[in-house]
């Protein structure tokens, strides 16, 4: 089974049906995934903008982050689900958009990094001591969630 | 008084034609408007989470205030500039939506909820910034702004999707004078 075959079988699976035949329910969907995107956006760029020192001072990295964390793990639960079954729904129109590859590509490299780097950083080593790093760890974590963004939204232009 | 002719006026001028035609401009202008969500709801949900007492709980209020601030409002600059250019470049269809309305609506609650929060127990601010016991109206302007903010989102999502519009007649009375549509009595049915 090639590439091609298996998203055309994803697309015919009975949720992806339920999903495109119905009026309300992809807007439905699409709505609580862009909830979402407020909430991970707000979870990660509280911490990011704390690690450049743009934003929460008083605070130490490791508070912010470790709270903020529930927020990202929960939102992107949320986004998860909800992405997969918008996938579901167009799943062929993904295979041929760009934008869908270059937004997996990204998020693959955004959640090892989140979850690696940036985790290790902010939680457990002492993040204070080292600006420079910082700053690139938390521009880096813009770029890559950055890009998940851009290939997100430019799947609706694209097909 | 109806704005429509207005709205009539502003969608023959040469800029909202070119935005409207432009291949690249309207999609920018979208994204900017989607992304800066992060910014200006991500950020404000934080706060609207620690009023409720459910985040960050060790820091003090004041320093979300201050330091998140600047942010929420550059977030709502860039937010009413891109869909300022939005409403500019389809300006009839989308004042006649019904979504588009209801998040206008949406949005004069939230900012103010927002105003009553800052001009009322805010002001008390210094004896409940770190305490275990957060004061009931402001759990309640955190909770309120959840609610509302996710109303303008959702709203706003919507206003793609031309369930309601104008030019799907015959429709409810009710919609139609939601949407303001001007429906001629004898429209024959499509």
């Amino acid at each position: 089974m090639n590439g091609l075959s298996a998203f055309q079988w994803l697309e015919s699976t009975g949720v992806g049906r339920a999903i495109r035949e119905s009026t309300w329910l992809f807007p439905a969907i699409e709505g609580v995934h862009l909830l979402a995107f407020a909430v991970i956006g707000g979870a990660l760029l509280l911490v990011d903008l704390r690690l450049i020192g743009i934003g929460l001072r008083r605070v130490p990295i490791a508070v912010v982050a470790r709270d903020a964390e529930r927020w990202l793990l929960g939102s992107l639960a949320v986004m998860a689900v909800s992405g997969t079954l918008l996938f579901l729904s167009e799943a062929v129109k993904c295979y041929y958009s760009p934008p869908f590859w270059v937004k997996m590509s990204s998020l693959a490299l955004a959640v090892l990094f989140t979850f690696t780097v940036r985790r290790r950083v902010t939680l457990i080593s002492d993040a204070a001591a080292n600006p420079m790093r910082d700053r690139v760890i938390a521009l880096t974590s813009i770029a890559l969630w950055g890009g998940v963004a851009w290939g997100g939204r430019w799947i609706g232009f694209s097909g | 008084m109806s704005l429509l002719p207005f709205c009539e006026w502003l969608a023959g001028t040469n800029g909202s034609i070119a935005l409207h035609e432009s291949l690249y401009v309207y999609p920018i202008a979208e994204s900017v408007h989607v992304w800066t969500l992060v910014v200006f709801v991500g950020l404000g949900v934080i706060l609207d989470l620690r009023l409720l007492g459910v985040a960050l709980r060790s820091v003090p209020v004041t320093e979300l205030v201050e330091r998140l601030g600047p942010w929420v409002v550059a977030g709502f600059v860039v937010m009413a500039a891109s869909g300022s250019l939005l409403f500019y470049a389809v300006p009839v269809r989308t004042y006649q939506s019904v979504w588009f309305r209801s998040k206008m609506v949406f949005l004069v609650l939230a900012a103010l909820n927002a105003w009553v929060f800052h001009s009322g127990v805010y002001r008390s601010v210094a004896r409940w910034d770190l305490a275990t016991t957060i004061p009931r109206r402001a759990k309640l302007a955190g909770a309120i702004s959840l609610v509302l903010w996710a109303g303008v989102i959702l709203s706003g999502r919507f206003i793609a999707y031309n369930w309601f519009d104008c030019d799907h007649q015959p429709q409810s009375a009710l919609v139609n004078a939601l949407a303001g549509c001007v429906v001629e009595p004898d429209t024959p049915p499509r």
